[in-house]
């Protein structure tokens, strides 16, 4: 492991824990028992400092170090935790998010705006040091309990740091007095012994071994954690031992537990090593010989054979990876890509092989390959899975999105978050930030009315807006709803008139009209405020969706509020297709949306007809034939193809009905991007290019159609 | 004018196999003056490697029964040596 490399480490480290962080801080101020959120939030400041300071990013440090004091004091209760504190604190992540992305893109830590941002937020975090802490005094007795339990947290304390290297720590880009040199930052260390008994003469010396060990005294306010965690990033290979140096009590208490019996199990957490410790600390020359015995122990014998070792180390453990355990491997997603394009081709050679075997009606091949076909199709599902995250990840991001616009407003808003768990491609997560973003940014702004306006309404002073998520029919429906005052239908209507969207006196659904704010250009000048109205639209988030062969869909009612549809296809790769022949040309439409095929039945020689009877109710569709002006041989048995789409059912009247298969999708050339309802292409088992149907482009050009038909301007069928 | 072995540059991991075989197959030469002078006033940056080497030396040197001192040392070297507490191997302090 080289240095970027760990470098690359902790960044995504910090970044976690930042984000960690943030969570709390969103959390704590409506937990009933906000010490576990404070605690995580301490640690997490913690943390950071502590692997910083390996890392020699000595602004980080120091000012993580102002957050950490202050965080301290809270977590002492001797500061309360005020709204306007968790705003800071909310900044200062921010800030030292900013520090970690200089790091990564190894710009400069002390460009003028940084560091001025830096400086007055020190400015502010100590402030909040100085204020006198009278009135929290009862906070204090309250927690007095809790406070006499631990020791003293403000207080200085010596500790006896006895520390030893496993021999690869050099190799693994760790450099062992990097940590002494962080432990000065500390507090004051005085005493320093460096243990040689293990280094050989230079014949025999491998240089790029480590054989050094420490032992050092420290007087500090930092906590046996907090001395613990300075090492964390060799926790696995060194052997530590931290104890307090004068603790009588501690060491009378441990006088018969005869350390001598543990042969060779001094470990990181060990007790009796820690009292032994303890008890020899008296006169500093024979304690070094009893560390070196205790420490001559190879490292390698170090995994703790007692199981009251292992019962102190587990929690101890548990407390550095987090709250939940994930068992779970980092991919880089370059190579996941990889992979599905390497399935993807998979796909299309396994069909071809398929194909081939169906020609030449060899029955053995024909099961060999279709043996074959299973297998992939089940690596491709998995593969697929592969990719799938789940959206809880995503909508938790808006916790701060809500809480920074809700005061920047200066509305009371929460925000409700279902379906979490519901998974979806991690390519859609990643591009699907920004228009929900700006959705939500705009329910908050638009939607959601001041808290006064509300209650003469006779709703609940809190405003709302809630994330949900659920699959039907391979979509993803992510909704964006709000209990605000809804859409103006009037004033929507009458602006898509004057910019000209709409032709005055047409009959519009309710539903037509509100989605009129999707179109371009479309933007109500009362609506603009210093949120949203800054350039990008509301038709900006359209087309994003879009690009993602997703579809929005808003819908309104006066006084209760506005929910906001968007409707994701769940994966960009592959998918399982339908094939349909229509003259010569082979299409294909996402199965999901298949709902049944039923034979077609021209009940007039009028082909202008472009509905029909599916058992007794109205359904409508699309002659492909006529839509794409195809030519060649026309089907004597023609088939309609029974589409899904959301609430809505249409028909596709298509030539032949060919089966299911799966489909890799490959995107249509540059060239193409303005053919209407097609959205990808792909290639058969022979070779040949069938073309994806985009359903939702197909479907409203049909509602086209058809309002057309119903309006009486235009009375003549097209 | 001493006999010494002057370390220049970096004193650390990436080239402490190099300076490692280098010292040993210099000890013969040490053996014959009969003291084990280093110079690391050129010393540009030293790590826990580095300090291992030196110490190692030093160990080798009292093998030997050979007087160890520094000749010369950067502020990189003293930096390490104080953090390590190992001030007497400083040249100011009476070594020989």
């Amino acid at each position: 492991m080289n240095l970027d490399e760990a470098l690359h480490t902790f960044i995504e480290e910090s970044r976690e824990l930042l984000s960690d962080m943030e969570d709390s801080l969103l959390r704590v101020e409506q937990e009933a028992e906000p010490e576990t959120c404070i605690n995580a939030i301490f640690r997490a400041a913690h943390t950071i400092k502590g692997s910083a300071g390996l890392f020699g990013l000595d602004t980080i440090v120091a000012f993580t170090h102002v957050a950490e004091s202050l965080l301290d004091e809270v977590r002492a209760g001797s500061i309360p935790l005020s709204q306007s504190l968790v705003q800071l604190l909310l900044n200062c992540c921010d800030h030292m998010h900013a520090l970690v992305n200089a790091v990564e893109e190894k710009s400069s830590l002390e460009a003028p705006a940084l560091k001025e941002y830096g400086l007055s937020l020190i400015q502010a975090l100590e402030a909040y040091r100085q204020a006198p802490p009278t009135q929290h005094a009862l906070a204090h007795v309250i927690d007095s309990s809790v406070i006499e339990a631990a020791p003293p947290e403000n207080e200085l304390t010596e500790w006896h740091i006895a520390v030893r290297f496993a021999p690869s720590v050099l190799q693994n880009g760790m450099d062992p007095l990097s940590f002494v040199r962080y432990l000065h930052t500390l507090g004051e260390v005085f005493f320093t012994e460096t243990l040689l008994d293990q280094l050989p003469s230079l014949p025999e010396l491998d240089a790029e071994l480590c054989y050094l060990g420490f032992t050092l005294h420290i007087r500090t306010a930092s906590s046996r954690e907090e001395l613990e965690s300075v090492f964390e990033f060799v926790r696995d290979d060194c052997n530590l031992c931290i104890t307090h140096l004068h603790d009588t009590s501690r060491s009378t208490s441990l006088e018969d537990s005869p350390w001598q019996a543990l042969p060779c199990t001094p470990s990181n957490d060990c007790p009796e090593c820690t009292n032994s410790c303890t008890q020899n600390s008296s006169s500093a020359n024979t304690q070094v010989t009893d560390y070196s015995t205790l420490l001559t122990c190879p490292v390698a014998d170090l995994t703790p054979a007692t199981p009251p070792v292992q019962a102190t180390a587990a929690p101890l453990n548990k407390a550095r990876t987090g709250n939940d355990v994930q068992a779970s491997v980092r991919v880089d997603a370059h190579k996941l890509d990889q992979l599905i394009n390497l399935v993807g081709e998979l796909i299309i050679a396994s069909a071809g092989a398929t194909e081939v075997a169906r020609k030449l009606r060899h029955s053995d091949m024909v099961e060999t390959t279709a043996a074959v076909s299973t297998l992939v199709q089940e690596v491709r599902d998995l593969a697929l899975q592969l990719r799938m995250v789940k959206i809880g990840g995503t909508f938790n991001k808006f916790q701060r999105v809500v809480h920074d616009v809700a005061r920047e407003l200066g509305k009371d808003i929460v925000l409700q978050v279902s379906g979490e768990d519901t998974e979806l491609d991690k390519t859609i997560v990643e591009r699907i930030g920004d228009p929900l973003t700006h959705l939500v940014r705009n329910a908050m702004d638009h939607g959601i009315e001041s808290s006064e306006l509300r209650l003469a309404r006779g709703k609940p002073a809190q405003g709302s807006v809630s994330l949900n998520a659920y699959h039907e029919s391979g979509h993803i429906v992510i909704e964006i709803s709000d209990d605000g005052g809804g859409l103006d239908r009037e004033r929507i209507l009458a602006k898509g008139i004057e910019r000209g969207l709409v032709e005055a006196g047409r009959q519009l659904s309710d539903k037509e009209i509100f989605n009129l704010i999707f179109e371009p250009g479309f933007s109500t000048a009362s609506q603009i405020t210093n949120l949203s109205g800054r350039g990008v639209g509301m038709d900006v988030v359209r087309s994003n969706i879009t690009a993602l062969r997703g579809t929005v869909e808003l819908d309104s009612h006066a006084g209760e509020g506005t929910t906001v549809q968007v409707r994701l296809p769940l994966t960009l790769a592959i998918i399982n297709g339908f094939q349909v022949r229509v003259g010569n040309a082979v299409f294909v439409i996402p199965l999901d949306m298949v709902d049944e095929c039923i034979e077609h039945k021209p009940q007039t020689s009028d082909t202008a007809q472009h509905y029909t009877d599916l058992r007794g109710s109205v359904l409508p569709f699309v002659a492909l034939r006529q839509h794409f002006e195809l030519q060649g041989p026309a089907s004597t048995r023609p088939n309609i193809v029974v589409i899904k789409h959301g609430n809505h059912r249409f028909g596709l009247l298509v030539d032949e009905l060919l089966g299911e298969a799966q489909t890799v999708i490959k995107p249509l050339s540059r060239l193409f991007s303005q053919a209407q309802g097609i959205s990808g292409s792909s290639i058969l088992g022979n070779g040949n290019v069938a073309l994806i149907l985009d359903i939702p482009v197909l479907h409203q050009q049909l509602l086209a159609n058809s309002s057309d038909l119903n309006t009486p301007s235009h009375s003549v069928a097209p | 004018m001493r006999h010494c072995f002057a370390i220049t540059g970096e004193f650390s991991i990436y080239r402490a196999a190099e300076l490692a075989q280098a010292l040993h197959e210099w000890l013969p030469q040490a053996v014959e003056h009969g003291y084990v002078t280093l110079d690391l006033s050129e010393v540009t940056e030293m790590d826990s490697s580095g300090l291992q080497l030196l110490l190692s030396t030093q160990r080798s040197a009292q093998d030997l029964q050979l007087p160890f001192t520094l000749q010369a040392v950067s502020p990189a070297v003293t930096d390490v040596l104080q953090l390590a507490a190992l001030e007497h191997l400083l040249p100011s302090a009476p070594e020989l």
